[in-house]
């Protein structure tokens, strides 16, 4: 299935791009494979819509499998740093419209990422809305530039975004009940925060969003995107019942 | 040759023994007790049953030895972490026995955070002639009493009851992937993807923290713990494994944290075979001590592994498992199948190895004649009278009647979970829905 897929769009690549695809040292078919396994890398990076924790071992095996493709291509010279404007590079762009696409649609949901407090911050609610673009840490500079970073600093983006995965792949351990509340952002416990958080995920996430991607088939049950209504109502029982 | 009918216990058997279960829920762990005569199952829904095997009698000619279910209850209930807004799956990890110490059994069960003590003890008698109540439990009218009599046991029905003893909660950050009990019955270790803590049975509000692979930074993780387990005899060694394919026998004696491992076991990488996927087929699945503590056993995606102890280089021993999925692994990389952690599991004489595969298979290795068998676990094959034939995966090339084709296979029918008997020839197979006992009647011996 995957091979098949491959071949037609191999050969409608070439007839498109023409000379576009000089620029890449290495044979296009192996190529496009590798681009195809790194987005697919990716997609599976962004844990949507999970209600249990994402298995580590799991996550951890593809990231490495990401890093070693970066590596490669950036040996390769075919991972780009340049601006946007050059051959509007397939590879690159891809990573783009995902990472954009995760934190436009962070952004409409409205989610307020909670103060971070060192290694002992908690995640707001918001943050079970995609645990890829997690709250911010303050205590690190660097990432907090990624909130804002324009499309230009793709590289630098994907880097800080295979980090900021590790970050919220973390589970925290707050050490003291007093570290964990003191500088906590009273919206926490707004119910409104809570439910809007909640109605937003209803909206297409990103996993459906990532159209131009190549077809990825449905992940194992363990990790799938539960339907949207369902925890909508499992977070009502919780509220409710308690 | 397939004739692997005197090689492999079970296989062309007319006298086999085969049953297969369905069950509530997607079993999740099988484990036989030290003697054999109980097999624990955990399944996705947090429970547990228990079988029992019933004593083979010359006099009841039925009875072959056959399990039963003895107990079902419910070990862990799904629970919510308010603080990190998740769910705690309620799934059975891992069930461990421990060895029996008096009239009652006790295992070990744990989910992704919580390991909990069970004892299970039978109840066949009862108390009656009491003076103060009647048979009800009403008290009686104390003017009618005219005489005292000494309560009697009078036989009852069987009564299997069980009943937490201890909970062993807030151990870990992660999740918890085995337990595994010291030889000293009075220990036993707790490992996540980045801990591994040991607890005593009888304390519950602490442990002792003596693996601890968790960078800094956890931006720097690319390593996880997978497996881990207690040496069967010294009960200062222990071994465990990681998602770089290494494992890793430390020492307790050597120091509080056993960060340094006292050897390392790891197999130089083949270039030739290198690719992307190189590093998440060698994750070590599984990893088990032979009965005679000589020898470690480890799984990864494609291949069964035997150690010696005594040599870290490479392995003693490698058999390829399903080597015709090698030039797949894109397509179950892209269906995580490739994630799929299997187990694997040594006879009573740690001559042959088990472990499953996918279309519900099942593969065995004989490491003295170098022969190899793949069964199914079928509804077929645990009818009456029904015999294990062996099977066959062909990659193009000769086709023979029965074989089934690389594409054919079903990836949605593993199985992840077998346990072999400590002594005889019976194994226990999961197979998803189904617990599938199979039971050799020749002598074990002969392996």
């Amino acid at each position: 299935m995957f091979a098949r897929g491959l071949k037609r769009k191999c050969a409608d690549h070439e007839e498109d791009m023409g000379g576009a695809l000089a620029g890449f040292r290495a044979v296009p078919s192996y190529s496009l494979q590798r681009q195809s396994l790194l987005d697919m890398s990716l997609v599976k990076l962004q844990l949507c819509h999970m209600l249990v924790e994402p298995n580590l071992c799991r996550s951890v095996l593809i990231a490495n499998t990401v890093r070693q493709i970066q590596e490669e291509m950036t040996q390769d010279g075919t991972w780009r740093v340049a601006a946007p404007q050059s051959t509007g590079r397939a590879p690159l762009d891809r990573l783009v419209s995902t990472e954009i696409l995760c934190r436009s649609m962070r952004e409409q949901d409205g989610v307020h990422p909670a103060p971070g407090m060192g290694d002992d911050h908690v995640l707001g609610p918001g943050s079970e809305l995609s645990t890829v673009t997690s709250a911010q840490t303050p205590r690190d500079p660097q990432n907090s530039v990624w909130e804002m970073d324009s499309p230009r600093e793709n590289r630098g983006n994907f880097q800080k975004s295979l980090d900021q995965i590790f970050e919220t792949l973390e589970t925290r351990n707050p050490s003291s009940a007093e570290e964990l509340f003191s500088d906590m952002d009273s919206s926490y416990y707004d119910l409104d925060t809570v439910l809007t958080g909640v109605v937003s995920r209803a909206e297409p996430g990103p996993c459906d969003g990532l159209q131009g991607l190549p077809p990825v088939a449905t992940p194992a049950s363990s990790s799938s995107c539960k339907s949207d209504l369902g925890e909508l109502d499992h977070v009502m029982e919780i509220l409710v019942e308690t | 040759a397939l004739n692997c009918r005197f090689y492999f216990p079970f296989v062309d058997r007319p006298k086999l023994l085969a049953v297969s279960l369905p069950t509530a829920d997607i079993i999740s762990t099988v484990e036989f007790n030290h003697t054999g005569e109980l097999l624990a199952t955990g399944d996705k829904g947090g429970r547990v049953v228990i079988f029992q095997r019933e004593p083979e009698s010359k006099n009841a000619p039925h009875s072959q030895g056959e399990y039963d279910v003895y107990s079902t209850f419910q070990s862990h209930e799904p629970e919510f972490d308010y603080l990190k807004s998740l769910e705690i799956e309620e799934k059975i990890n891992k069930i461990k026995w421990l060895p029996q110490q008096n009239a009652a059994h006790s295992l070990l069960s744990t989910n992704d955070k919580t390991i909990k003590l069970w004892k299970i003890t039978e109840r066949d008698k009862r108390p009656e002639g009491y003076n103060l109540k009647d048979e009800e439990g009403k008290l009686k009218d104390l003017s009618t009493v005219t005489s005292l009599q000494v309560p009697v046991l009078k036989p009852m029905d069987l009564m299997v009851e069980v009943s937490p003893r201890r909970v062993f909660a807030n151990g870990h950050t992660y999740h918890i992937n085995s337990i595994s009990v010291n030889s000293d019955c009075e220990t036993y270790m707790s490992a996540d993807d980045l801990r591994i803590n040991l607890w005593h049975l009888a304390v519950t509000d602490r442990s002792f923290n003596i693996v601890d692979i968790k960078p800094a930074n956890m931006e720097d993780l690319t390593e996880v713990i997978t497996a881990s387990e207690f040496h069967p005899h010294h009960c200062n060694l222990f071994v465990y494994s990681s998602s770089k394919g290494s494992l890793r026998l430390c020492d307790m004696r050597a120091a509080a944290l056993c960060d340094k491992h006292s050897k390392l076991f790891e197999e130089p990488e083949d270039p030739s075979n290198r690719s992307f996927f190189s590093e998440i087929i060698s994750s070590v699945s599984d990893v088990k001590f032979s009965h005679s503590g000589r020898y470690m056993l480890t799984r990864d995606y494609l291949t069964v592994k035997v150690w010696d102890l005594n040599m870290e280089a490479r392995p003693l021993e490698t058999y390829q498992v399903h080597d015709y999925l090698r030039s797949k692994l894109c397509s179950l990389y892209e269906n995580d199948c490739i994630f799929d952690k299997f187990e694997c599991a040594w006879n009573g004489s740690d001559s042959v190895i088990m472990t499953g595969a996918y279309n519900n298979f099942f593969r065995m290795f004989d490491r003295n004649t170098k022969r190899d068998v793949t069964l199914e676990a079928s509804r077929e094959s645990s009818k009456p009278r029904a015999v294990l034939k062996p099977r066959r995966v062909c990659v193009g090339g000769k086709r023979r009647r029965d074989d089934i084709s690389v594409d054919s296979l079903d990836f949605t029918k593993k199985i992840l979970h077998t346990a072999w008997h400590p002594t005889e020839n019976i194994i226990a197979i999961a197979a998803t829905n189904n617990l599938y006992i199979f039971q050799d009647k020749v002598n074990s011996d002969m392996h």
